[in-house]
Order: C-alpha cells, then sequence, then structure tokens
C-alpha cells in the first residue's frame, strides 16, 4: 500500500509567491557560499543533499486529495485542488482512450476537499466510471450547487464519464477497490469522516478535517479504537495547541500535538501530519516538523513513533 | 505574609499564599491518566481569582510532562480567570516544560515567570 499526496494544504490552495521565490533562490545562493559546480549532477547532488528541504523542494499548496495505491483500480480520498494534477497523470499515463474505475472518499464536501472535481480531465471522458462514497447524504447537492450557474460552466450533467454516489455507513467495513475500509465520525462543522483503509495486514488512516477537543474521554477513547494499531496516520494538524483550544476554538481542526498524543495511545506506526495552514509558509512548515519530533521525544514512553509532514509530492510506502 | 501549604494528594495540588497571590503547584506528570484530577483540583481554586479577590501563579517546577489534555486544563483556567477579571500567571517551567510550552504556543497564551518570588513581585506590582 502506498499513499500518495497531490494535494496537502487546508482551507485554501496557496502558490509561492514572488518575493517567496525570492527569498529561497537568496538562501540557496546563501548555501551555495560562492561554490561553483562542474556539471548539473553536482549541482542537483548539491540541491538534493546540502540544501535544506523548504529550500530545495517545499510542502506544496494544493488542498487535500491522496492517491491510494496498491488495490484493484484508482482510489483516492478528497477532490481538493490536487485532484488536476492526479487527473493529468493519469491521462499522461494512459491516454484517454482507456476507461478506468476510481473509488473516491470524502472526509466531507466543504469546498477545499471538493473543489478538484470540475478540473478532473477523466471526469469528461465517457466510458470512465467514477464511484464517490461518503457519509454525508448532502453530497449530490454539494456537487451539484459547485457546478451551476453562476460558479462553473460545466454543469455537473454534462460530466461525461459515469459518476454514482454512494452514500455508506460509518463504524461498517465495505469493501471498495481492493480494500477494507471503515469511517468514523469526527468533529467538524456538518461532520468529517476519517476512513481506515486495510489490506494485506497493513493499515493507514486519513483523518482530516477533525478537531479533537479531548473534552471528553470517552468521545476520545473512541477515536483511539479507530486508529489502534495503524501503520499510517495521516492527520489534520492545521493549528498550534494554543490556536486550537483558544482563538481557533470550533473552527474544526486539531494541533499537531494532539496528533502526537492520539498516536502514542493508539500506538501507531507512523504519524503525518496533514492539512496544513496556508498562511504558514515552507520554513514555518518545517519549524513546526521540527518542534513535533521534538515533542514527540519528550513525551514518548512506548515504541518510537515516526513524525513526518506531508507534501505534494509525498509517497508513503507500507 | 501567609504563607501556607497543603498537600493535597491524588490531585497533585500544593496550595500557598503570599498576600493576594495564590500559589498552585501541581506535580508529576498531566497526562490522559492523571488529568481529570488535575481539574478537578485546579478549577475550583480559581473561583475567587478576580480583581477584588486573588491573583494565581501555578509553580509547574514539580510537573515533569504535560501533554495536550493537560495543557487544555490550562487553557480552561486561563478563560476562567480571564472572563473573571483575575491574574492568572505561571512560574518555574523546567527546561522540558519551557520547551512543552514553546511547542504548544502556550509561551504566548500566560505570562511566564523564572520563579516563584518574580511571579509573585510582577502580580504584587499590578495592584
Amino acid at each position: 500500500m502506498i499513499f500518495r499526496f497531490w494535494g496537502t494544504r487546508g482551507s485554501l490552495p496557496v502558490a509561492l509567491s514572488g518575493p517567496g521565490v525570492r527569498d529561497k533562490v537568496r538562501r540557496a545562493l546563501q548555501q551555495a557560499a560562492g561554490r561553483s559546480f562542474a556539471s548539473d549532477t553536482d549541482l542537483d547532488q548539491f540541491i538534493d543533499n546540502e540544501l535544506d528541504f523548504p529550500t530545495s523542494h517545499g510542502f506544496g499548496g494544493n488542498s487535500s486529495c491522496v492517491e491510494v495505491v496498491g488495490g484493484d483500480n484508482y482510489v483516492i480520498c478528497d477532490m481538493g485542488s490536487g485532484l488536476r494534477q492526479f487527473g493529468q497523470q493519469v491521462m499522461a499515463d494512459l491516454g484517454p482512450g482507456v476507461p478506468q474505475r476510481y473509488d473516491f472518499f470524502m472526509s466531507h464536501v466543504h469546498w477545499d476537499h471538493i473543489m478538484g472535481l470540475p478540473f478532473f480531465a477523466p471526469a469528461y471522458i465517457p466510458g470512465n466510471e467514477i464511484h464517490i462514497h461518503g457519509c454525508h447524504d448532502v453530497m449530490e447537492e454539494a456537487f451539484r450547487r459547485q457546478q451551476s450557474d453562476p460558479c462553473f460552466p460545466v454543469h455537473w450533467d454534462q460530466m461525461g464519464a459515469n459518476i454514482i454516489l454512494d452514500v455508506i455507513q460509518p463504524d461498517k467495513t465495505y469493501q471498495f477497490g481492493g480494500f477494507d475500509v471503515r469511517a468514523a465520525k469526527q468533529n467538524h462543522a456538518g461532520d468529517s469522516y476519517g476512513y481506515r483503509f486495510t489490506r494485506g495486514g497493513k493499515s493507514a488512516v486519513y483523518s482530516t478535517d477533525g478537531e479533537h477537543t479531548q473534552a471528553s474521554e470517552v468521545e476520545t477513547k473512541r477515536f483511539i479504537d479507530f486508529l489502534s494499531g495503524a501503520d499510517l496516520l495521516i492527520f489534520d494538524a492545521m493549528y498550534s495547541m494554543a490556536d486550537m483550544v483558544s482563538v481557533k476554538q470550533d473552527w474544526g481542526h486539531s494541533s499537531n500535538i494532539v496528533g502526537v498524543d492520539m498516536c502514542h495511545r493508539a500506538g501507531v506506526a507512523h504519524y503525518c501530519m496533514f492539512h496544513h495552514e496556508p498562511i504558514y509558509d515552507d520554513y514555518a512548515l518545517q519549524k513546526i516538523l521540527d518542534e513535533t519530533r521534538r515533542y514527540e521525544e519528550i513525551m514518548n514512553r512506548g515504541p518510537a513513533l515516526k513524525v513526518s509532514m506531508a507534501y505534494d509530492g509525498l509517497e508513503i510506502e507500507l | 505574609m501567609n504563607d501556607r501549604w497543603v498537600d493535597k494528594g491524588m490531585g497533585q495540588m500544593l496550595e500557598g499564599a503570599v498576600d493576594d497571590v495564590r500559589i498552585l503547584c501541581p506535580t508529576g506528570r498531566i497526562d490522559h491518566t492523571s488529568v481529570q484530577g488535575f481539574q478537578d483540583d485546579l478549577l475550583p481554586q480559581l473561583n475567587d481569582c478576580h480583581e477584588d479577590g486573588v491573583a494565581i501563579v501555578l509553580d509547574l517546577s514539580k510537573v515533569e510532562y504535560m501533554s495536550s489534555v493537560g495543557l487544555r486544563v490550562l487553557m480552561l483556567a486561563a478563560k476562567q480567570c480571564k472572563g473573571q477579571q483575575g491574574n492568572i500567571v505561571v512560574a518555574a517551567l523546567s527546561a522540558q516544560m519551557q520547551e512543552i510550552f514553546h511547542i504548544s504556543r502556550f509561551d504566548m497564551v500566560f505570562p511566564v515567570y523564572e520563579d516563584r518570588a518574580a511571579a509573585v513581585a510582577a502580580l504584587a506590582k499590578k495592584d
């Protein structure tokens, strides 16, 4: 099972600005310290091995879209702006003439999680079959509204692919695309749902847009049980703890350190922070990753927990 | 100066008072296994934290570590005191607790003092 991240940003896609590019160029030149490079290979080695990650790569700016590779067909969590690039990659790999089945799992239907569909090229190609699974009975209303006047010129009914909406129930295990899939309800405006994927003895949880307040131990324990023993948790770590419980309370998102504590309790092996706050630049995100790893060191009383931060283009293999 | 200390046992709260400043000194590890006791002990101590009542110093020198559930209770305390127009500060963080406060950004929520005496002096100045 491989998780491939096409979009990792929360709430709104972001793009690197001109001043942001300039800052990275300056930092790269400073780190090069006047060196010259004999070949492109030497230059690539410098970029890959000596430049810091925020300067050489960065975390990207597309909103939530994660592909789950290793099943019987394409399986994708959420339809954020990263979906456009995923569709382009599929078209480049297969061309338009090879019908495919896609199984999508929707955390919820807020804008940043559905905005990629109108730009998903395979959705316009007859012969493709797109199954959209989710626990919200308002899915169809959300998709129709998004693709209707005056917001978008191509209407929902004009999509060429065969699109099937499938409302599923939480806390029940289904088989889709070669995976066992189970959803669990999360605290978010209008509710959201996390999904646990299991195949070949490995399991991973995609859990975004969930505010785990920990105000109720019963409620916390319910979700700990859902995460229990997972090989990977992709988790909404959008805010600092202070923001989450003060100015951004009830905004529907969790903090980096709540994720660590829940992983420790649930015996998760790999914690991957996700749904990054759009106001943070790459250097701020790297600092949060470093701090979260340090918090994990301080709090760990059991097996090691790997801590990472999702970025557009990341692949995690289980 | 009235200085008294009461060991409240499993609640892990030592209580003292210096003039109009109440000093609370929780101990141990505050995580999901101990947080309910911490909350039950802490919040009632804040009821008279207001303009005409006491100010609160949370001396955290005996706290080994505090997870997010403990930080949440600290935020409840801060909100309660603020709502009552009272003052609450923290003091004497260990190096590890300083890190936790910085990582969680709680150092931007609470005034943090190096030790109990500095905290008491700062609160006294506000009278």
